[in-house]
């Protein structure tokens, strides 16, 4: 893969600088995150050690653009296929409506590190192995379609091929497992693509959107082949459809964020199938102030419910953690900037009140120059053993990132 | 001649009124030079390099495009975007800012890293403007009405003949107890500014360092802020200066923000 992308660098850089207004960018880049409670379950004592760099390509010509990144990384843990094409699209953009097509990072949706309307996959590997934050997001091979009328913004993406979430590697991050003994696995992905929209407006000074999703759950399900003597087990993607709405605005001396979907698990409408996700309503409140120069502080409510609340309990096999009704979880970001803005202090926390499960990420990047800048951080996880954060209550780290840029 | 001191009044009248147009309050100085200095063209662009430098001479590069468009007067309601060049790590982000007159602005951000436009708190203007020692306000203007002004004095900035205004906040909670500015009297652009603090010593100082003609409009191209009390200083040349480029209204949206046109931002 590195010697064929580098290829097609060089192939498609000759025409285009004679073509196109071109610029070159990139990093050079190491990341290490070393265990501080426990080792790895594949013994090791790293969750990342690599180096990587990026190459960034982007022409213009008139209403046409191009746009390359490309990542060269070496991975000293073992894992040979971490080079990878980050974005790769070309757009069109004409008076009122554009397109993109290719490799492209979509964000929709107000909350931070909590997500109700962005549909597109995320990398929690990323975030839990003290990635930098522009890794928690995954490209997804797909066209955008932008249409921009008078009286409203509208995004659709369509995309032919599913593109799922990566969570972390169970070589290195201490996943919860009902049926530990069974070996025998197998994932299969769905044969289809997905479909997003996004209506966008400003209403009185409020940014509102709405949202509509139809795909599949980007986090897979485990279904075993038996449910007294298991022998093997698949992973799949249940069907979800999304109906969803966003708001914000000044409220106050801050920023109001209020988002709300329904999640349709078109597969399990019943709810009696305890394999699949129950059809949840998940809300998000958030307010966001600036109490003093260079601070700010971000205070989120998040709430998911269960709408087959009893046909999830009666299905649910003896053994398996049940889920409560609603889950509450409140967050909280604090971000100080330091030295004209070269010194940032940030943290975040998350804490669910039903069961416990937290996340708390303080980190301190520095920039040595306008090129040069490292960070170190930290991430610390607890609650029930099947919690989200609680099941990797044994896999805190500390990390650290250094990044040349160019 | 039983009607001479008639005579002598007509005579007088031109006088008067032009010893009037002479004699501006401090409030009318100020706002003719926020409307020469940050409301000059219907809409404006330039490309701005900011050069950080502490006390030691050690200097950081911020580099951006910035657009300006009016929605209406001088002191009215106004629309920024900026696109950054430099610093690296901030390269390719947008930032844009909806001006209101006597209440918070407006502002989100478009985070490329993980192509995010997020709304962001802005209730105070007194912040530092991406590390530099300008304030928000520095860079697009303090409401007029926030202070009282006095013109104290006239005296010659080099060999501009200047206005001296002293300009004190109504409010308790402003974080400077009064400034000082030089404003010329024919261009009405600020040539010096001093900043005092509440315990009246002096700890910020503006000085327009170049002024050109962009289209008849004359504009401060280089400027600098100094922190006295730190050493630190903020160097900025506007490049690529220009006016009344017909900017539309839409660009001044989501859409560009996620996806600067290169046109406006080169």
């Amino acid at each position: 893969m590195p010697r064929s992308a580098a290829l097609y660098f060089v192939v498609l850089l000759a025409p285009l600088t004679a073509w196109a207004e071109v610029t070159l960018s990139g990093f050079v880049q190491q990341n290490t995150a070393f265990n501080t409670v426990a080792a790895n379950p594949d013994n090791r004592h790293y969750k990342w050690l690599e180096e990587r760099a990026q190459i960034k390509l982007d022409a213009t010509e008139g209403a046409w653009r191009l746009l390359a990144k490309g990542d060269f990384a070496y991975d000293h843990l073992g894992r040979n296929d971490q080079s990878e094409l980050r974005e790769g699209y070309v757009d069109y953009a004409a008076s009122n409506w554009d397109l993109r097509v290719g490799r492209q990072i979509i964000t929709w949706g107000l909350g931070d590190l909590v997500f109700v309307n962005d549909f597109f996959p995320k990398d929690y590997e990323a975030l839990f192995a003290g990635r930098p934050l522009e890794y928690l997001k995954r490209g997804v091979d797909a066209v955008k379609l932008g249409a921009y009328p008078e009286f409203a913004n509208f995004e659709l993406v369509l995309a032919p091929d599913f593109q799922e979430s990566r969570i972390p590697d169970a070589n290195r991050f201490r996943l919860y497992d009902p049926m530990p003994t069974v070996t025998n696995r197998e994932t299969v992905k769905p044969g289809q693509g997905d479909a997003g929209l996004r209506a966008y407006r400003d209403i009185a000074g409020y940014d509102a959107a709405l949202y509509l999703y139809r795909g599949f759950q980007r986090t897979p399900s485990m279904r075993p082949d038996n449910m007294t003597a298991p022998a093997r087990i698949t992973y799949f993607y249940p069907g979800l459809s999304t109906y969803g709405a966003s708001l914000s605005g000044r409220a106050g001396a801050g920023v109001l964020s209020l988002e709300a979907a329904y999640y349709d698990s078109r597969e399990d409408r019943a709810g009696n199938d305890f394999a699949v996700p129950n059809s949840q309503t998940r809300l998000l409140a958030g307010y966001q102030i600036q109490p003093a120069e260079d601070t700010s502080l971000g205070l989120q409510y998040y709430a998911e419910h269960m709408h087959d609340y009893g046909a999830h309990l009666a299905a649910l096999p003896a053994g398996f953690p049940a889920d409560k009704r609603w889950s509450h979880t409140v967050t909280a970001r604090l971000t100080q900037f330091f030295l004209h803005q070269t010194l940032r202090f940030s943290a975040y926390a998350s804490h669910n009140a039903g069961n416990g499960d937290h996340f708390v990420n303080p980190e301190l990047r520095y920039s040595f120059t306008d090129r040069w800048w490292g960070a170190v951080g930290a991430n610390l996880f607890g609650g029930k053993p099947w919690g989200q954060f609680g099941q990797l209550a044994h896999d805190d780290n500390l990390y650290l990132q250094a990044r040349y840029e160019f | 001649m039983k009607h001479w001191w008639i005579w002598l009044i007509a005579a007088l009248l031109p006088l008067a009124f032009s010893g009037q147009a002479q004699a501006l309050t401090g409030e009318e100085v100020m706002k003719k030079s926020q409307a020469a200095f940050l409301y000059p063209g219907k809409d404006f662009k330039a490309r701005v390099v900011m050069k950080l430098i502490n006390k030691d001479g050690q200097e950081r590069v911020r580099e951006m495009t910035m657009l300006r468009k009016n929605m209406g007067e001088a002191g009215g309601e106004q629309k920024y975007f900026m696109y950054f060049f430099q610093p690296s790590d901030v390269k390719d982000m947008t930032f844009m800012i909806y001006k209101y007159p006597a209440r918070d602005d407006d502002r989100w951000m478009f985070i490329p890293a993980i192509n995010m436009v997020k709304r962001i708190a802005a209730q105070d203007k007194r912040s530092s403007f991406v590390g530099s020692d300008f304030t928000y306000e520095d860079v697009s203007g303090r409401d007029i009405e926030d202070d009282s002004h006095a013109v104290e004095r006239e005296e010659k900035v080099g060999d501009r003949d200047c206005y001296v205004v002293r300009s004190t906040p109504k409010g308790s909670d402003a974080d400077f107890g009064h400034k000082i500015t030089w404003v010329d009297k024919t261009s009405f652009l600020p040539l010096k500014e001093e900043q005092y603090d509440k315990k009246n010593i002096r700890y910020k100082q503006f000085s327009a360092d170049e002024i050109a003609e962009v289209k008849g409009i004359p504009t401060v191209v280089r400027r600098t802020m100094k922190n006295l009390q730190t050493g630190h200083r903020s160097e900025v040349a506007y490049l690529k200066t220009d006016y009344d480029l017909g900017m539309e209204d839409s660009l001044f949206s989501e859409r560009f923000l996620r996806q600067p046109p290169r046109k406006w931002v080169d």
